[in-house]
């Protein structure tokens, strides 16, 4: 009886299999040409944001009449290398981690912009960091436009919760770590953070780190640390985790539940003890995106007053107004007229407008006004991202995949066990010596 | 879900919703027009080989050249010199952390406790079902799981497993039980190392048990169905000698049974080799739970390393076959059998 379960099944399953592989066989054989007039497009907003990137989209589609096929995937890294191994890639693609555009812009898989978008409006409308940014494969062609910008490295507070034991905004590194002293003294954790984010875990941490490296050590040692020139157990990176370190206290013990609420708390709960009563942290580092994540943790809560946010405090003087920046970088992959056309449309200021004023999101383009912004919050952190003096990319997006995952694990080993950082940059230099080939 | 989409290409929908089934019947009438051409000896010689050979191009296409050209891949360095065993150095090098030891060691770990969870437990579950009226509805709950994907198994467990600072209300029902009930601090049973028992690591545990719950309703199944054709004058037989129900299920029940435990068990080692979802989905490798397969993975899309996770798809191709082996002939034994 056991065995004609069985055999059934099998038998039901290779049926299924021989069906599905000669449905593929004639799918690929049949056609595969995209009709005239749309363009192919891969990004991973699902969602609100999908609806927001179709908002941008519509006056472009109005207006010509192209249709977008649009894709998203959460697992770009894996689903975009394979259709361009497969030759099957999209029309254009915004990734939010550009090594892996520059990956195919080295080896000839994109198409170079300089000729496409107005190269003289651009450089005009945008800061050099954008554009020094999106030309990286050291041929001086443009490969990368950025469509949208964030900014790291945003210290978020309750402002009701400072006021009542009348602590004030650090202004200097020396006063945040005066300041996490006097929270910890007063019998509360200071910060909050939260390692948890499925197969990217420990990122969170990682932007601790680049922070501190890039306010710390500055620009030069931080493009060197990124391009695998400059060695993890070197003093400079291996002072920014010990500065990082000193924030998480001896053991975890500044940050709420310790290490083992860091590493089992996803990022998008960790700022959420802070609307407690009473409070259990006071801090929590992270990017302009979380405050969805504090809104719909709890729905009453209001901008500015239950939240805001001041940037990490400079460290090093010389380096003063040092900023992380992230964005969702845009390649193009098949040079068609449709995909001119929307990449043309993606760098106007108009169309960076409209997502900006829906709200989440912050334009690089300066012809965008500040009074676009829907509230006080991202106004100032536009504003901020005007006024960045040195602007470097988010050095974990720009290192090869593998050494941007060894980095994440190594965060999530540090949280845990801060005297072992000798073995884990040890580590961590074995796989950039490999990793860059 | 839109699929205006399939509307935009019509010559493709066409093509497949007319396309399969004419291609397939063609080639059928095809073939059988061109075996009657033949002379009458050759027919049954060549009709077999008609009939099996889409099947075997399509094995030969998917399976046995990408086997092949992994296997030759593994043997290259990533610009396609020749670098001999040095990726299988790479691999098995460093014991007993370095390399792929972890996962390898992990990839253990499956193979004993989750082949052995779903075995004994498929097999209690269908012995105690079939002493009960109700058995086919506790059954088809039992199996339920099955019907959700691991992806989502791995969501739902890790609602089960969800960690709150002690003192905080417990989210994730097995700390709220070990809290509320046995009065003890929670756990992070995804992050925790610590081997219970001095056996395995408490997150090992943790991951593969996700993944027994979403399983265990297989063996059952086929585990009750073999019980079901035991017949039952020769359990009668036994009871009018005056053996214990223990006794006729040691001696009687379970050894009948032998044949089906060892397909399923087979199976299974072969599932635990091949684990990746859950582990991909819950900790992604982290915190020392890697598995081989979810190495390869890593290697080839994170790392860009072919040769790498050729080789260690190799190494479990390697791991795998025996055990392949032995599932078919232990399969066509019980078949003989019947």
């Amino acid at each position: 009886m056991g065995v004609l379960v069985m055999h059934s099944v099998w038998f039901k399953r290779s049926l299924l299999l021989s069906f599905v592989a000669a449905f593929t066989i004639v799918a690929c054989g049949g056609g595969g040409t995209p009709n005239a007039g749309s363009v192919k497009v891969m990004a991973q907003w699902t969602g609100d944001e999908q609806a927001s990137f179709m908002a941008v989209m519509k006056p472009w589609t109005d207006s010509t009449g192209i249709k977008i096929e649009y894709e998203a995937s959460r697992d770009q890294d894996a689903l975009l290398t394979t259709r361009v191994a497969a030759g099957n890639p999209p029309d254009l693609a915004a990734a939010p981690s550009p090594t892996l555009l520059t990956n195919f812009a080295k080896q000839g898989k994109v198409v170079a912009l300089d000729n496409i978008v107005d190269m003289t409006k651009l450089k005009a409308e945008n800061a050099k960091t954008w554009l020094d940014l999106g030309a990286p494969t050291g041929d001086g062609k443009l490969y990368q436009i950025y469509s949208w910008v964030s900014l790291k490295g945003l210290i978020w507070y309750n402002p009701k919760n400072f006021q009542a034991k009348s602590y004030n905004i650090p202004n200097s590194w020396d006063s945040l770590v005066s300041l996490q002293g006097t929270i910890k003294s007063g019998g509360t954790t200071p910060w909050c953070i939260g390692l948890e984010s499925g197969a990217a875990s420990g990122w969170p941490g990682s932007d601790w780190v680049k922070e501190i490296v890039l306010s710390q050590a500055g620009p030069t040692v931080y493009d060197n640390w990124w391009q695998g020139k400059q060695k993890w157990n070197s003093p400079e990176i291996k002072q920014a985790w010990t500065t990082w370190g000193t924030i998480l206290g001896p053991g975890g013990g500044n940050v709420y539940g310790g290490p083992k609420t860091m590493a089992s708390t996803s990022f998008t709960d960790a700022g959420t003890p802070m609307f407690q009563t009473p409070p259990k942290c006071y801090m929590h580092n992270q990017a302009s995106f979380i405050t969805s994540f504090f809104k719909s943790a709890n729905p009453s809560v209001v901008a500015g007053t239950d939240y805001n946010f001041f940037p990490l405090p400079d460290i090093t003087p010389q380096y003063a107004g040092a900023h992380v920046v992230a964005g969702d970088a845009w390649s193009m992959f098949k040079d068609t007229p449709q995909a001119r056309s929307m990449i043309k449309y993606l760098t106007t200021a108009a169309a960076q407008e409209i997502w900006v004023k829906r709200g989440g999101k912050i334009s690089p383009n300066t012809k965008v006004s500040l009074d676009s912004y829907p509230d006080a919050l991202s106004k100032s952190t536009a504003q901020i991202l005007v006024n960045t003096k040195i602007g470097k990319y988010d050095a974990g997006d720009l290192m090869p995949a593998d050494m941007k995952n060894a980095y994440w694990s190594a965060v999530l080993k540090f949280a845990a066990d801060q005297t072992k950082l000798d073995t884990y940059l040890n580590d961590l230099d074995k796989i950039q010596a490999t990793a860059y080939k | 879900m839109d699929f205006s989409v399939l509307l935009t290409d019509l010559p493709t929908l066409v093509a497949v919703i007319v396309g399969v089934p004419a291609v397939l019947a063609a080639y059928i009438v095809g073939g059988e027009y061109l075996v009657r051409r033949l002379p009458d000896k050759a027919r049954p010689a060549v009709r077999p080989w008609i009939w099996v050979a889409p099947a075997l191009a399509l094995v030969a296409g998917f399976l046995v050249l990408p086997s092949i050209g992994t296997v030759i891949t593994s043997f290259q360095d990533k610009h396609g010199n020749f670098v001999g065993l040095q990726n299988y150095a790479t691999q098995l090098g460093g014991f007993p952390t370095g390399g792929a030891w972890i996962a390898i060691r992990d990839n253990l770990y499956w193979l004993i406790f989750y082949t052995l969870f779903v075995l004994a437990f498929g097999l209690l579950l269908a012995v105690l079902f079939d002493r009960v009226p109700y058995e086919s509805v506790v059954k088809s709950l039992i199996f339920m799981p099955m019907a959700i994907s691991s992806v989502a198994t791995v969501i739902i467990w890790k609602f089960m497993y969800a960690y709150q600072p002690p003192g905080q209300p417990q989210t994730g029902t097995l700390n709220y039980l070990l809290n509320s009930v046995f009065h003890q601090d929670p756990r992070t049973w995804i992050q925790d190392t610590s081997p219970l028992l001095g056996l395995i690591p408490i997150n090992n545990l943790a991951l593969i048990g996700a993944a027994v719950w979403g399983i265990v309703g297989f063996s059952m199944v086929i585990l009750s169905a073999a019980l079901k054709g035991i017949p039952g004058d020769l359990l009668e037989a036994a009871r009018v000698d005056g053996a214990g129900e223990i006794t006729i299920f040691r001696r009687v029940i379970f050894p009948l049974m032998m044949p089906t435990v060892v397909v399923v068990g087979t199976t299974l080692v072969i599932f635990a080799l091949k684990a990746f979802d859950t582990v991909y989905a819950m900790t992604a490798g982290n915190y020392e739970t890697d598995v081989l397969a979810n190495r390869m993975y890593k290697l080839l899309y994170f790392s860009n390393d072919n040769p790498g996770a050729s080789a260690v798809a190799v190494i479990l191709l390697v791991t795998v076959v025996p055990v392949l082996i032995f599932n078919l002939r232990q399969f066509r034994a019980v078949e003989a059998r019947r």
